[in-house]
């Protein structure tokens, strides 16, 4: 029994394999590419923007505030027809308490609507 | 072809008759270079159409395993000038050559891209992009058609397998004193300045007879 490998053995061989078969092609590229392939950094190479262009400017650009109307305007009419259809197409089945949550739905859109038509943002300016 | 240390040729063949195959790891190297080029995707006039006719399944450029068209330069090894390249433009064309990793090969495809073409009086017209990057393979046509695309493609293939690594013929990014980039054109009053590039730029000089 002494004499006998341990029977886990086969398993930690197995794993250096595996180790090896992944990291000696890497390793073999590393130093194939430090013979042969020497890095040579410049200004154009280590640009970050790389569709030919140069970037002009700073990347922290202010977004408007405002641009919030739009996406309010947008779930008025946007969002609330993706409700509205599935609730006219099973509209006779519905039951009271379904008709109801989704008539406050609607005003509650609605709500938002006259509001942003009194802040004028209807108005094309 | 020269002959190349290492190995005798004629052992090499007498061995490959016997079902033996030798070769270097230079010519290993070259071999999978010249079989995987990676162009990058960028067309620049209707030169580019034939260029995508031939990527697609007629003509299957993936023949040649050079059909992986990169979208950005760091990933591409092979630039195809495809089209007529306005002095708007040529900034940008040397820019995205610059970005490019070494070892990168440009292929000057059209009469544009190698003179200016139809264009060449045009004030607006660069005369061919070898002015600022050097050019291996320059395909004349307007445009040419994909089978001339696939014949510079199989020349750049052989002037690859044939290219030491070492020795005074070793390719530009294995000299340490050689530049990493290009110098990259701009907008001058009247022209891109320089209007070209002296140190890829060798235009053949007249000689008048007296």
């Amino acid at each position: 029994m002494p004499n006998e490998p341990h029977p886990y053995l086969f398993i930690v061989l197995l794993m250096l394999g595996a180790a090896g078969f992944a990291l000696v092609p890497l390793a073999l590229a590393w130093v194939w590419a430090r013979a042969f392939s020497p890095p040579k950094p410049g200004k154009n190479k280590q640009a970050i923007y790389e569709c030919g262009l140069e970037s002009k400017g700073d990347a922290w650009v202010k977004f408007g505030s405002e641009y919030y109307l739009y996406a309010i305007v947008f779930l008025i009419f946007d969002v609330e027809t993706v409700f509205l259809l599935p609730f006219a197409v099973s509209f006779s089945g519905l039951s009271a308490g379904a008709f109801v949550a989704m008539i406050v739905f609607l005003l509650l859109l609605t709500e938002g609507l006259v509001w942003a038509w009194g802040k004028g943002v209807l108005t094309w300016r | 072809m020269e002959m190349r240390p290492g190995m005798d040729e004629g052992l090499r063949s007498e061995l490959s008759k016997q079902g033996i195959f030798t070769t270097t790891l230079e010519d290993l190297y070259n071999w999978g270079r010249k079989n995987s080029l990676w162009p990058l995707g960028f067309g620049l006039a209707c030169c580019a159409i034939e260029m995508i006719a031939t990527s697609m399944a007629r003509y299957d450029l993936a023949r040649f395993g050079a059909e992986v068209f990169r979208p950005s330069p760091r990933q591409a090894d092979l630039m195809i000038v495809a089209g007529t390249v306005t002095k708007k433009m040529a900034p940008q064309v040397v820019r995205l050559y610059n970005q490019m990793p070494e070892p990168k090969y440009v292929i000057a495809m059209g009469a544009c891209a190698i003179s200016g073409g139809p264009f060449k009086q045009g004030y607006n017209v660069l005369k061919g992009i070898d002015r600022y990057i050097p050019v291996d393979v320059h395909i004349p046509g307007c445009p040419p058609r994909p089978e001339a695309l696939l014949h510079a493609l199989m020349t750049l293939q052989s002037k690859i397998e044939g290219q030491a690594l070492t020795g005074k013929d070793r390719p530009r990014h294995l000299v340490a004193e050689a530049p990493a980039e290009y110098p990259v054109p701009e907008q001058g009053e009247h022209d891109l300045v320089p209007a070209s590039n002296p140190q890829v730029w060798h235009p053949p000089s007249v000689k008048r007879q007296a």
